[in-house]
C-alpha cells in the first residue's frame, strides 16, 4: 500500500472543512427540530388500526377540539404522533376519544408532557455535561500521555483530541438536522446522550491511534514525525475498522429490527460511530503532524 | 503452583463462573433462596419496557421560605410521605417516590393504566384527624383497631405546627404539639375526656400515632413521648406538619407508556440484539478463525455475566439500557480485535504462537485501559447529569465496559492459552485471515 494518508492530508483537512462548513451552516439555517425534552410541550402516540397516509385529515378530526398548533406525524406502524402545546391527561383522553370516533378505533400508546420549565433545565444540564466531557477527556489524555515529550509536548495530544472531538460533534449534529428534515427526528435528551456516548467512543478510537504514536516514537527516533505517524495509523487501522463494523452491525440490526421510541437515537448513534471512526483516522492524527510541522516551521523562521 | 497449573485453574473457575453466571442470566430459572434472603431472578424493567407512568411534581415551598434548610427538607419529606402512603399504603408495589433536588418529586408507577385518577389521588391536600376511642368492643369479637376509633372536630387545620424535642430528664427524642386557639379548646376538651384512654391521630384515614392521655392539657402544647428514635420522632413531625400545613404540589411533567408499545419495544430490542450478535460472532469468526470463535465464547460469557449482574444489582433496565448494552457487547469485541491485531503483529515478527499470545495481551492491556477509561468517564457524567430513563443508558454501557475488560483479559486469555497451542502453528489457516506460515522460532 502505498498511498499515504499523512502525505494526503491537505486532501482530508478539505474533506472535513467542507463536512464542517456544511453543518454549521445547516444548523444555522435550517437548525435542528427541538424536542419536547427541551421547550416544552405534550406528544400522544395513538396506535390506529389503519394506516394514514397525511397528517392533514387527523388534524381536520381534532380540529374542533382547539388545541392550538398541531404537528401530526404519521408512523410506518399505524400509529399516528402528535405534538401539542403542553396539555393535561383530560385533553389527551379527549384527543384519543376523538380519534376513536373518526378511525373506529385507538389506543394510547405513549404519552409525554413537559412543562416550561424543565425544558429549560435540561437544556442547561445538557450544556454543562458536554463541557465536563470534554474538559475531563483532555485531562485524561494529557494525564495518560504525560511522558511523551518529543516532538510534541502531551497536552497538544489533548488539544488535538479535543478539535477531533468538536469536529465529531458538528458534524454529527448537521446530520440530524438532515434527518430532522427527512425522518422528523427531534433532539432530545436521547440525542444528547448519543452524542456524549459517540465523543466517549471517538476518544476510545483515537487513543488507540495515539497510544500507538507513542510506542513507536519511544522506539524509533530516528524517523520523522511523520513517517512514524503513517506507521502507527497503518497499524492501528484494520483495528479500527473492524471495531466500527462490528459495532455497526449491531446498530445496524437495531435500527432495522430495533424499537420504535428509540430510532432516531440509534441512528444517531450509528452516524456518530462512523464519523468517529473516520475521524481518528483522517482528521486526528494528520492534524497532529501538520501541527509538528507549522511548529517546526515556525522556528526555522523565526 | 507451575504455569500449565495455573492455567487449568483458571479455566475450570471459568466454567463454575460462566455456569453460575448461565444459571442467573437465564429467563425462568428458579428462585433462589439463601436463608431468609430470597432473589427472585427477574429483570427489573423500566416505564418504558413494561408500561406505567413517571410524573414529576414541583413543591411550592414559597409559604414556608422563613424556615431553614432542615426544614424545608422535613416539609419535602412530609410531602413524599404521604404521596407514597397514597399510591402504595401496603408498600408491597414496584412504585416509586424519590424527592429531587430542592423541591421535586419523582413517582415512578409502573404497570399503571389510569394515569389521572393516579394524580388526583397524588393532589389531594392531605387529611390530619384527631379521634378518640369509640364503645368498648367486647373481647370476644375480632375487631381491628381502627374501628374503635371516633372522629372528633379537632384536625389538621388546628394544628400549627409539630417539632422534634428533648424533654428535660428524657432519654429519648418526643414531639411536641402547638394547637391555635381553636384548637386548644378543642384539645382541652378531648384531654379532659380522655385520660388513661388513647387517642388516635390519623393521616389520610390511617394511623400515624395513637398516644395515650396522661393528663388534661389546657394550654394547647403537648408533647407526645416514648420509646421513640430520633427517626420515628422527625417521621412523626414530618407527618404531622403535613397535614397542617400542606406543600401545594403540581406536576410538571408526565411519561406514560402504554403495556403493549412496552412489550413490543421488548421484543423488537430482544430480537435486533440477538441478531447484531450472531452478525457478529460471524465476522469475528470469518476474519480470525480459531480464536474468533474462542473470543464468541468469550462473548458469550461476557454477555451471561452482564445480564446476571444486573438481575443480581437490581438494574432496571430501560430501551436506552438495553441499548447501552448492545453497545457495549460491540465495545467489548473492540478489546478482542485489538488482542487478535496484537498477536498477529507478534506471529509476523516471527515470534512462537505462545509467545505471540502473552506478548499480545501485554501490548494490548495500555490502549484498551486508556479507551474504556474514556468510555467510563463519560459514562460516570452521563449518570451525574441525566433522568432515570438515561441513567440506565449510563449504568448499562459502564457495567458492560467494566465486565468486558475483565472478559477480554481474563477470558479470552484463558481459552487461547489452554486451546491454541503449538499444534496450531502448522495449521495456521486456523489463525486468521492473512496469516501467512508462522516460523518456528523462539
Amino acid at each position: 500500500m502505498k498511498y499515504s494518508i499523512v502525505k494526503n492530508r491537505k486532501w482530508w483537512f478539505v474533506l472535513s472543512g467542507t463536512m464542517i462548513l456544511a453543518s454549521i451552516v445547516l444548523l444555522i439555517f435550517v437548525r435542528l427540530r427541538m424536542g419536547i425534552d427541551f421547550v416544552g410541550g405534550s406528544i400522544i402516540e395513538v396506535k390506529l388500526e389503519q394506516e394514514i397516509e397525511t397528517g392533514a385529515d387527523v388534524e381536520e378530526a381534532l380540529s374542533d377540539l382547539e388545541l392550538g398548533s398541531v404537528l401530526i406525524q404519521p408512523t410506518s406502524q399505524s400509529t399516528v404522533i402528535i405534538r401539542v402545546a403542553e396539555i393535561g391527561n383530560e385533553t389527551q383522553e379527549q384527543i384519543v376519544q376523538k380519534l376513536r370516533k373518526t378511525y373506529g378505533s385507538a389506543e394510547l400508546e405513549r404519552f409525554e408532557s413537559v412543562g416550561p420549565t424543565i425544558g429549560e433545565e435540561l437544556r442547561q444540564k445538557a450544556i454543562y455535561a458536554m463541557i465536563i466531557v470534554l474538559v475531563a477527556i483532555v485531562a485524561y489524555i494529557a494525564y495518560a500521555f504525560r511522558k511523551v515529550s518529543a516532538p510534541i509536548q502531551s497536552w497538544k495530544y489533548g488539544v488535538v483530541a479535543i478539535a477531533t472531538l468538536l469536529h465529531d460533534v458538528i458534524i454529527m449534529s448537521g446530520l440530524y438536522v438532515l434527518f430532522g428534515v427527512w425522518f422528523g427526528a427531534e433532539v432530545g435528551s436521547l440525542f444528547i446522550v448519543a452524542l456524549l456516548t459517540v465523543l466517549g467512543y471517538s476518544v476510545n478510537d483515537t487513543i488507540v491511534v495515539f497510544d500507538r504514536v507513542r510506542e513507536n516514537l519511544s522506539k524509533q527516533k530516528s524517523e520523522s514525525f511523520g513517517t512514524i505517524v503513517e506507521k502507527s495509523i497503518r497499524q492501528t487501522i484494520t483495528r479500527s475498522l473492524n471495531t466500527s463494523i462490528t459495532t455497526g452491525l449491531v446498530l445496524v440490526a437495531i435500527l432495522i429490527f430495533g424499537g420504535g421510541t428509540i430510532r432516531d437515537f440509534i441512528a444517531a448513534l450509528l452516524v456518530g460511530v462512523l464519523v468517529g471512526t473516520y475521524s481518528s483516522i483522517f482528521f486526528a492524527s494528520p492534524l497532529l503532524v501538520a501541527w509538528e510541522k507549522w511548529r517546526a516551521k515556525r522556528k526555522s523562521i523565526g | 503452583m507451575s504455569f500449565k497449573r495455573r492455567i487449568i485453574t483458571q479455566l475450570f473457575l471459568l466454567i463454575v463462573l460462566a455456569a453460575v453466571a448461565l444459571f442467573v442470566a437465564l429467563p425462568g430459572m428458579p428462585d433462589l433462596k439463601l436463608g431468609s434472603w430470597t432473589s427472585d431472578f427477574n429483570i427489573n424493567l423500566g416505564l418504558d419496557l413494561q408500561g406505567g407512568a413517571q410524573l414529576v411534581y414541583e413543591a411550592d415551598l414559597d409559604q414556608l421560605a422563613d424556615q431553614n434548610e432542615t426544614e424545608l427538607e422535613d416539609a419535602l419529606q412530609g410531602v413524599r410521605d404521604v404521596i407514597a402512603r397514597r399510591i402504595d399504603p401496603n408498600g408491597v408495589g414496584e412504585s416509586i417516590v424519590q424527592i429531587q433536588g430542592e423541591n421535586r418529586l419523582l413517582v415512578e408507577l409502573p404497570g399503571i393504566s389510569d394515569v389521572q385518577a393516579a394524580m388526583d389521588l397524588i393532589g389531594q391536600t392531605p387529611l390530619l384527624e384527631f379521634r378518640t376511642e369509640g364503645e368498648a368492643i367486647p373481647a370476644e369479637l375480632d375487631v381491628p383497631l381502627e374501628m374503635n376509633f371516633v372522629a372528633t372536630k379537632l384536625n389538621g387545620s388546628h394544628l400549627v405546627r409539630a417539632d422534634v424535642s428533648q424533654q428535660q430528664g428524657a432519654l429519648t427524642p418526643s414531639v411536641s404539639l402547638k394547637f391555635n386557639s381553636e384548637g386548644k379548646d378543642l384539645f382541652a376538651e378531648i384531654t379532659k375526656n380522655n385520660i388513661g384512654k388513647q387517642v388516635a391521630i390519623y393521616l389520610d384515614g390511617s394511623i400515624i400515632s395513637a398516644p395515650v392521655v396522661q393528663q388534661s392539657i389546657t394550654n394547647g402544647e403537648a408533647v407526645i413521648s416514648g420509646n421513640f428514635t430520633l427517626e420515628e420522632a422527625r417521621e412523626l413531625k414530618q407527618r404531622l406538619n403535613a397535614g397542617a400545613l400542606p406543600v401545594p404540589i403540581k406536576a410538571i411533567s408526565q411519561h406514560t407508556v402504554g403495556a403493549t408499545l412496552g412489550a413490543q419495544s421488548v421484543q423488537a430490542s430482544l430480537f435486533a440484539g440477538l441478531l447484531g450478535l450472531i452478525a457478529v460472532a460471524l465476522f469475528m469468526i470469518v476474519l480470525y478463525r480459531l480464536p474468533g470463535l474462542l473470543s464468541v465464547i468469550a462473548l458469550a460469557l461476557y454477555a451471561s455475566i452482564t445480564i446476571a449482574l444486573f438481575k443480581i444489582l437490581g438494574i432496571t433496565l430501560t430501551l436506552a439500557g438495553a441499548a447501552g448494552f448492545i453497545l457495549s457487547i460491540g465495545l467489548a469485541v473492540d478489546a478482542n480485535v485489538l488482542i487478535f491485531e496484537r498477536i498477529r503483529e507478534e506471529l509476523k515478527l516471527g515470534r512462537s504462537i505462545k509467545t505471540a499470545i502473552e506478548e499480545g495481551f501485554k501490548r494490548a492491556w495500555a490502549p484498551i485501559r486508556d479507551a474504556n477509561i474514556s468510555t467510563l468517564i463519560t459514562t460516570l457524567i452521563l449518570f451525574i447529569f441525566t433522568t432515570s430513563v438515561m441513567k440506565g443508558f449510563a449504568i448499562t454501557l459502564a457495567l458492560g465496559v467494566i465486565v468486558s475488560m475483565f472478559s477480554a483479559i481474563i477470558i479470552t486469555r484463558n481459552l487461547l492459552r489452554v486451546f491454541v497451542g503449538r499444534w496450531s502453528e502448522r495449521h495456521s489457516w486456523l489463525l486468521g485471515w492473512q496469516i501467512k506460515k508462522v516460523t518456528d522460532n523462539k
